[in-house]
């Protein structure tokens, strides 16, 4: 058994090589040591408390079983787990994080001698308030992600789902939450604790479900934020500064990204929370344009074009993912630059479905990181592209979003592939994208449309080329 | 008069949320899918206080209510842990550089 002082010690440089960790995905090269540091904080703080604990009864036996099973089945998901289904995988893990703190704060609510918090039904104040918020958020946590990982995994549809008195009703759940919080600390009463998780349970769910499909990013950092808050809030209780200074660097993380991602989109985050987007503009923009004349050609076509041009620019997005042509698009691009033509990748930062998925579905496909490059940095660049290669992508290059006021994404940053001499769109039809909105760019002059599956359509132009 | 640990851990938890603030910004947007599930990971620390809640049973009853929801937790905790350390791996073993030939 070590001193309370030394495991705090031991707690300190376990945070302290999660930070490591972070500061390691500055860059490719320096990401995979930053991985280790992880794991090697993650195997320190893990040791420290087994010999703080120090008693090795029976008990210990069934601790290494049950962490044996959770690590057999989370490597197992780990190396089966293809990359386009990184949003779900992400989605169920944070379930996962949101539950155990759930369970935590009822073992500590249940057996406070444990933690050193006082006796059962006269746990210390500060205590029991840090352990309500960590279950409360951990809750929320749980079944928001429940609900992200079903929309994701399309078991339940992405539109989203509203009705009447729905924001009333959250304000309502969430001031009883504290309301309960209140009167679970003056009377310590368990019925209070459990009816607290309940009703978190209950807000996490009606949160996320009016949320549609296209905001996913924002919804994943969002929940990837508040595991981090419920982790914070369990290490107030268990006066862990391990899980302290983890769920404090979890929970700006997640927040930074959903801020990054609401950018992307050019909404505010309470538009995001509030839901409901991309709903009602579907039905009432599609069926006066598509009337209008669009070009479209084969794979020959797009060969010609491409072999004749000096640079090209790809534009992946989520519909490449979707019918897996990532390969096939870096066997096209091997060819391209077999003639000699230039070749890079411009990525939104919307695109996929959760923040960074291009990059990974590319890195997957073996496209060097070197060759990626996002909106900011390349934008400048399709006026002096000869052909911009739009496969999967539709909303995030819509000229709408420059120059109509009236359009539900207009101020959003796209890309500018318009200004490329040619436009290549590989899409199925002409149907809009998620948020529902007709692109101008289809009826362009200089637009040629590839009406086909992605990845055929891949393969054929290589073939062609 | 002294002060409250409380405070000190609320220091401490306010520092790190810069250093949360200032690291995240660092890290390149080509990353920010391992970022997500490396944070994954990392929060499932919280295993400390599962196994702390796990091993609090004495010898003649390991499995009380309280220790049940530790063993549970323990197991929901290391699924992340392994799960979320090790797709971060494989996917930051693929992002590579240009080889220089080609």
């Amino acid at each position: 058994m070590i001193s309370a002082n030394l495991s705090a010690i031991f707690y300190l440089i376990s945070g302290v090589l999660f930070i490591l960790a972070l500061r390691g995905l500055s860059s490719p090269e320096t990401s995979r040591q930053g991985n280790f540091f992880g794991i090697l904080g993650m195997v320190i703080a893990i040791t420290v408390t087994f010999l703080s604990v120090g008693s090795f009864s029976s008990g210990f036996v069934y601790v290494l079983i049950f962490l044996l099973i959770g690590g057999l089945i989370g490597a197992f998901i780990a190396y089966k787990i293809p990359m386009t289904a990184m949003p779900e995988l992400v989605a169920g893990f944070h379930s996962l994080v949101g539950l155990a703190a759930v369970f935590v704060a009822i073992s500590a609510f249940l057996n406070p001698e444990a933690f050193n918090l006082g006796l059962p039904g006269a746990i210390k104040l500060g205590s029991l308030i840090e352990m309500s918020i960590g279950a409360a958020v951990g809750a929320i946590t749980f079944s928001g992600s429940i609900i992200a990982f079903l929309k994701l995994q399309g078991i339940m549809s992405g539109t989203p789902i509203t009705f009447k008195g729905q924001h009333p009703l959250n304000a309502l759940i969430l001031i009883s939450i504290l309301v309960v919080t209140y009167f679970l600390c003056s009377t310590q009463s368990s019925n209070l604790f459990w009816i607290l998780l309940v009703i978190s349970f209950l807000i996490g769910f009606l949160l996320i479900i009016p949320i549609g499909g296209a905001d996913m990013p924002v919804v994943i950092s969002m929940l990837n934020s508040y595991s981090g808050w419920a982790a914070a809030g369990i290490g107030f209780t268990l006066e862990n500064t391990a899980l302290i200074i983890t769920g404090a660097l979890v929970g700006s993380s997640g927040a930074i990204l959903s801020y990054i991602m609401c950018k992307g989109m050019n909404r505010s985050f309470f538009n995001v929370i509030l839901g409901g987007f991309g709903a009602t503009d579907q039905t009432s923009t599609t069926g006066n344009k598509e009337q209008k004349p669009v070009k479209s050609g084969n794979a020959e076509d797009a060969a010609f074009l491409m072999k004749n041009a000096s640079s090209v620019i790809i534009v992946p997005g989520y519909g490449m993912a979707v019918a897996q042509a990532q390969h096939a698009l870096r066997e096209m691009v091997d060819t391209l630059k077999k003639n000699d033509i230039k070749v890079s990748y411009a990525i939104h930062p919307v695109a996929g479905r959760m923040p960074g998925h291009m990059n990974v579905l590319l890195a997957e496909a073996n496209v060097p990181y070197d060759e990626v490059f996002e909106l900011e940095d390349i934008n400048n660049d399709f006026a002096n592209a000869d052909v911009a290669f739009v496969i999967g992508a539709n909303d995030v290059t819509n000229p709408a979003a420059k120059t109509d006021p009236q359009s539900p994404i207009y101020g959003m940053p796209v890309l500018d592939v318009e200004k490329c001499k040619s436009v290549l769109f590989v899409k199925r039809s002409l149907s809009p994208g998620y948020a529902g909105i007709d692109n101008d760019l289809f009826y362009r002059e200089n637009t040629l449309m590839l009406f086909a599956d992605a990845k055929k359509m891949t393969e054929d132009i290589t073939k062609n080329l | 008069m002294e002060i409250d640990p409380f405070i000190f851990r609320l220091s401490i938890f306010i520092l790190s949320i810069f250093i949360g603030y200032y690291v995240v910004w660092s890290v390149t947007p080509s990353l920010h899918t391992p970022l997500m599930s490396v944070t994954n990971a990392i929060s499932s620390v919280i295993i400390v206080g599962a196994i702390i809640a796990g091993l609090a049973g004495n010898s003649e009853n390991i499995f009380n209510t309280s220790s049940i929801f530790g063993f549970l937790a323990i197991s929901l905790a290391a699924i992340n842990i392994f799960g979320g350390f090790l797709v971060t791996q494989r996917m930051l073993a693929m992002y590579k550089k240009k080889k220089k030939d080609k």
